[in-house]
């Protein structure tokens, strides 16, 4: 029978191929739906919509605890973050978070909380376990953008009006440097080794790269999409391989996610995935990387060593945050 | 914390209490981080670069003339007396923000009168006193006697109060610029929606006032420019108590149809009146059942309160709080000048108007504002080139430039007067 026909031989190597392609244990996906006031939980593997839980009003930034045991959310409305089950979705407890938290980022040893408050030009440093504020960090008008050194000592924050990513000393919380970027800078992303931070500019149409320990720049990555407006092109989401090689890109409205080389900062590739394409996260094992789609109310999964658009997934209105779970 | 749709008290009507001759003290908001909250005005901006350490301020002034204005039909219309000053005081918050990490200083200073020689008299006062940055929000004519008696200073005039096309053609001036839109933008924006609804035939109500005549005029041009059909137009004359009490609604009711009748096919009805002085009383009331768009119904304006894209929640919730109000397009256009000031200061790490002047010119400047586009100054007229929203009372419908509206450079000079049909000379290099 296996002489038969080398088509199936064929079919099935290529089935054989299309699982190593993508194989991926199961991850849980978890989106957050601005307008929905919802957060859709996907199923890595089916690629399907598990179920979709009714969370506070406009949820946007989304995490898990590194025990991955919460899932916490902004609930930008409500001013408060909360926190859920990340297993059963129940609901446990609401951190206070300063007015309108629209990001925020966990220490890498799990405790505290920084979080971006849009409203009121602050970052404010929340312990996640007593509910206690810590700190509170005056920084440039609309901070968004949030990312931590890998050792946990340096903390950026982007701020969307003043154009500035501030360098914060997470062992003082003041901040110790600002250095201007372009227009409207939405998000800040270390490399694995620290030796890089990719801050987006979401108007300025541009990624800078800076030096963290300098504060200089290295280097700003530039986008060219043939038949694409330049005004559409508005890098939002950043995400950079654990091995440090390659920084994936949301831009906007531009409808594309770019695959960039960090060493030479020049564009490998454009993802053609949904519209306004914002933020985006990697699954545990990096074979997959999830992107949220404002406007046309999907996630793209691209298949990270092959750089292909794999499937789009329908979740709710305006998804704006996303997380993957190790489970 | 957010107050959702909380009613506002109703304001009064600034030309009822404008007449007060100057109330020029200065509304100094130095805020929160200026440590020199309550000091006299420094005029500090021509102290040479700054070295390290020493705080760079920047004075900009606001100049509203008031001026009469009739009674609008709505009591929903009435514009509240603090119209631009809280966009002004929003901005300088934001510049202050930004500028404690630079070690710059914003201060605010507003000036209002009904006379446009005092307030002349009172900006140049300022300006003697060091600052570089004058915020207007006057009429035509009293801009360009402000724009003659600072020309050999060291200081610019940011037009954000009036649309009138001559001040950016035959009588623009290389000392201003322009943050409210033309009225040759605001009809663009809006043809350009109309034609892309396939909406062509234009039945054209102007008022009798100069400005109607003005906001008609370009309504013309835009149904040239981009195919529309202008099918008939009619005037209509204001009989003075139009605003209708006891009684008003039967009349109106009976005026509008007859006044519809007989005209020829059209999609549109549009009305130019800027006064505010009939438009109102057109939808809903026409004889053959067609949309009202212009200067009322469907309207195109530099900001609408209930924008939410692009960032625009948080400014507006960031307004609202400042002003217990929503935000109207003049607080925008204040604004968006009180932050060009702002952002060219970042910029330029610098407090001198010679150093910003330029570079606020140049290319190399952008501001973000909520209208998710870079906006920058056109180099052939000054005019602020920014898309266009194009809404009703309540919500926004649509954004221009629209799709299929082709430009070989930005697809926003698509609105408004282009590099090769701009009348202005003074620009010209």
């Amino acid at each position: 029978m296996g002489k038969r026909l080398g088509g199936v031989a064929i079919g099935l190597a290529l089935a054989a191929w299309v699982v190593l392609a993508v194989p991926a244990g199961a991850y849980t996906v978890y989106v957050t739906n601005e307008k929905d006031n919802t957060v859709t939980v996907l199923d890595s593997e089916k690629m399907e919509v598990v179920k979709t839980v009714k969370v506070g009003q406009r949820p946007r930034g989304v995490t898990l605890t590194k025990d991955n045991k919460w899932l916490l959310i902004c609930a930008s409305d409500d001013n408060h973050v909360q926190v859920f089950d990340a297993r059963t979705m129940e609901y446990v407890k609401a951190l206070p978070s300063g007015p309108d938290p629209e990001l925020f980022i966990l220490h890498p040893s799990g405790n505290p909380l920084y979080i971006a408050n849009e409203d009121d030009n602050l970052v404010t440093v929340v312990d996640i376990q007593t509910g206690k504020v810590l700190a509170e960090i005056p920084v440039g008008v609309e901070p968004e953008g949030l990312g931590l050194s890998p050792d946990g000592k340096l903390l950026v924050n982007t701020s969307e009006t003043t154009n500035m990513a501030h360098f914060i000393d997470t062992a003082t919380n003041t901040t110790i440097d600002n250095v201007l970027v372009d227009s409207r800078p939405r998000v800040a992303e270390f490399r694995a080794d620290g030796g890089q931070v990719w801050v987006s500019a979401e108007i300025g149409g541009t990624v800078t790269v800076i030096d963290p320990r300098t504060r200089k720049t290295l280097g700003k990555v530039e986008f060219q999409i043939p038949g694409v407006n330049q005004d559409a092109v508005q890098p939002v989401g950043v995400r950079i391989t654990k091995d440090g090689k390659r920084a994936f890109v949301a831009l906007g409205p531009a409808n594309r996610v770019a695959v960039v080389d960090t060493a030479t900062f020049k564009v490998e590739r454009y993802l053609l995935v949904g519209q306004r394409v914002w933020q985006l996260a990697f699954t545990p094992d990096e074979k997959l990387l999830f992107t949220t789609n404002g406007t046309s109310n999907d996630v793209s999964v691209i298949d990270v060593q092959r750089l292909r658009v794999v499937r789009s997934i329908k979740v709710g209105r305006y998804p704006w945050g996303v997380v993957v779970a190790p489970f | 914390m957010r107050e959702k749709a909380r009613r506002r008290p109703r304001e009064r009507n600034r030309g009822l209490t404008g007449k007060t001759a100057l109330l020029a003290a200065a509304v100094a908001v130095q805020l929160a981080l200026a440590p020199a909250a309550g000091q006299p005005q420094a005029p500090a901006a021509s102290t040479p670069a700054a070295q390290a350490g020493a705080v760079q301020k920047i004075a900009i002034v606001l100049a509203r003339e008031l001026r009469d204005r009739p009674p609008p039909l709505s009591l929903l219309d009435f514009p509240p007396q603090d119209d631009g000053v809280a966009g002004a005081r929003l901005a300088i918050n934001d510049n202050n923000t930004t500028g404690r990490f630079l070690k710059q200083e914003f201060a605010l200073d507003v000036v209002e009168s009904a006379s446009a020689s005092d307030l002349i008299a009172e900006v140049s006062k300022r300006i003697d006193a060091g600052a570089g940055f004058v915020v207007a929000d006057m009429s035509p004519a009293a801009l360009l006697q402000l724009s003659d008696a600072l020309k050999a200073r060291d200081a610019l005039i940011l037009n954000a109060g009036s649309a009138d096309d001559r001040l950016r053609e035959a009588d623009c001036r290389a000392n201003v610029l322009h943050t409210a839109p033309s009225r040759a933008m605001l009809a663009d924006g809006l043809a350009q929606y109309l034609v892309w609804k396939q909406w062509r035939r234009w039945l054209l109500v102007r008022g009798t006032g100069r400005d109607d005549e003005a906001f008609a005029d370009a309504l013309r041009r835009a149904a040239k420019r981009f195919g529309g059909k202008i099918v008939e137009e009619r005037t209509f004359r204001v009989e003075t108590g139009s605003r209708r009490s006891d009684g008003g609604h039967e009349q109106v009711q009976l005026q509008i149809p007859a006044f519809t009748q007989n005209a020829p096919a059209y999609d549109v009805l549009l009305v130019a009146d800027e006064e505010e002085q009939f438009g109102d009383y057109f939808p809903y009331r026409t004889w053959d059942a067609r949309p009202v768009a212009g200067t009322q119904g469907l309207a195109p304006m530099s900001w609408h309160p209930a924008l939410e894209q692009w960032g625009a929640t948080q400014f507006q919730n960031r307004f609202r709080r400042l002003a217990n109000r929503p935000m109207r397009p003049l607080d925008y256009d204040v604004w968006v000048a009180v932050r060009s000031v702002g952002e060219a200061a970042t910029r330029t790490k610098s407090a001198e108007p010679r150093a910003l002047i330029p570079y606020m010119r140049s290319g190399e400047f952008d501001l973000a504002a909520f209208k998710g586009r870079k906006l920058s100054y056109r180099s052939w007229d000054g005019q602020l080139r920014q898309p266009i929203l194009v809404g009703t009372a309540k919500l926004p419908v649509t954004v221009s430039p629209q799709p299929g509206f082709l430009h070989q450079f930005s697809e926003l000079d698509t609105l408004g007067v282009d590099k090769p049909e701009s009348g202005c000379k003074a620009y010209a290099p």
